[in-house]
């Protein structure tokens, strides 16, 4: 094992701090259920871990003009939170079926995020709950839309001295309601074969679509919004075939890019998102009437 | 290399400990401590025979950086029985009712069952197989293990 420096801070100055002096000799981690996972494999660490376990001031989550929740939130916590579970239902369906128990008791919601991976859970929901990213570095604070932070697999917008604060998502969610499927071979301990999200905002009598959000995951070098179906959905009055067209939309290259890999064949990931996007649409439909 | 000192408490008791940095706390219980209860199975936080408890909550000894263990307490398969060796009533449960074969997942299943039942005393079989769903066995006696677990939480012991 190549040696290396572990270091807590326990403010976010310190961390700032700290990424700034040892520059790009040193890595993050926070749960630690992906760094350790990769040093263990390849043998190789960073110069100096930089941990943020110890910031226990940017674990929340919070409503007030809009949801906040702060990066080292655990998935657990967002799986335990029942304002997350009945607001925020497609991001607690997520957070519910990252790893187990016991990565969800380390694993965090910032961690998921900059990690970046095609197939990160959470990254679907936050995507159709239109959330920011609230990062900060020695210049200050910036907020970047979620729906820009991904610039490639395992790669994000964040500067190597910049901290994910939080995520804030938009407060006007009376008439959404949202939806997750993480399409797995078991119930536990997996990564998803696809994931899909939708977010769907309803009229008063909820007949009709307003404004839908369509998010896929492991359907692109990274998590992508599918907007040519969500455009299809906007101010459609809801309907079997309605749905069903936006699902197909949704699984066709206008929208995706999905591939073969060792864990599943193309053609069987494009199905699942044509199948399931009309399915995760109604389940949102439904948790907007029981909102 | 470098090493850390780090000072916690383990089953009760005050320790310190001065490994490697880049030590696991799994490890560290192993090597240094010679409690060898939490397996290492995979290495990579799937299959949970390296399940201890660390402040309440059940987590993957493999993946947990020693560095991080500083001022936390740690509960082990090791620190459940009575003093004078009278078993845990987990520990009975899955004697009573073969959930033991290999007995190579046990002691991260007790741990993953503990954590639950010290926070819900009563939990529903779906709450139960939640708790167990990051604990593989190989021998695929899980039918008896959530029995086990299920029996207990009932106070049927």
């Amino acid at each position: 094992m190549q040696d290396f420096e572990y270091l807590m801070p326990t403010n976010l100055d310190q961390a700032i701090g700290l990424l700034k002096k040892y520059e790009n000799k040193a890595a993050l981690i926070a749960g630690g259920t992906d760094v350790m996972v990769k040093i263990g494999k390849t043998r190789k660490a960073p110069d100096v871990l930089i941990s943020l376990r110890r910031l226990s001031a940017l674990r929340y989550i919070k409503k007030n003009g809009g949801y906040h929740i702060g990066a080292l939130t655990t998935h657990r916590m967002l799986e335990q939170s029942t304002l997350v579970q009945s607001e925020l239902s497609a991001l607690h369906d997520a957070a519910s079926q990252v790893g187990s128990v016991q990565i969800r008791n380390v694993g965090t919601l910032g961690g998921n995020i900059c990690n970046a991976a095609p197939s990160a859970d959470t990254a679907g929901p936050l995507l159709v709950l239109d959330a920011t990213a609230v990062l900060e570095g020695p210049l200050g604070r910036r907020r970047v839309p979620l729906k820009e932070f991904f610039t490639g697999t395992y790669r994000t917008v964040r500067k190597p001295d910049e901290v994910l604060v939080e995520m804030e998502i938009p407060e006007d969610l009376g008439r959404y309601g949202s939806a997750y499927w993480k399409h797995t071979r078991r119930k536990a301990m997996e990564l998803p074969l696809i994931g899909i999200a939708v977010a769907l905002k309803l009229s008063q009598d909820n007949s009709q679509i307003l404004d839908s959000r369509i998010a896929l995951t492991v359907a692109a070098p990274t998590p992508i919004r599918a907007y040519p179906a969500e455009d299809f959905l906007k101010g459609k009055v809801i309907a079997d075939d309605v749905l069903k067209e936006a699902g197909r939309i949704a699984s066709s290259a206008d929208c995706c890019t999905i591939r073969t890999s060792l864990r599943c064949e193309a053609w069987y990931r494009e199905e699942i998102v044509r199948v399931f996007v009309p399915r995760m649409a109604k389940l949102a439909a439904e948790r907007v009437k029981n909102r | 290399m470098k090493k850390v000192s780090v000072c916690f408490t383990l089953n009760g008791d005050s320790v310190t400990a001065e490994v490697p940095v880049t030590w696991s706390l799994l490890k560290t219980l192993r090597e240094y401590f010679e409690l060898t209860g939490a397996k290492e199975g995979c290495g990579v936080g799937e299959c949970g025979c390296c399940t201890v408890i660390v402040d309440g909550d059940a987590v993957n000894s493999c993946l947990y950086p020693i560095p991080e263990i500083e001022g936390r307490s740690v509960v082990t398969v090791e620190g459940i029985a009575g003093k004078e060796g009278t078993l845990h009533p987990l520990q009975k449960a899955f004697l009573e009712n073969n959930a033991v074969q290999c007995g190579f997942c046990t002691s991260g299943m007790i741990m993953s069952a503990k954590a639950l039942l010290d926070k819900n005393p009563d939990p529903a079989e779906e709450d139960i197989r939640t708790s167990l769903s990051g604990n593989f066995c190989r021998c695929t006696g899980y039918v008896q293990i959530i029995e086990a677990v299920r029996r207990v939480a009932k106070g049927n012991t």
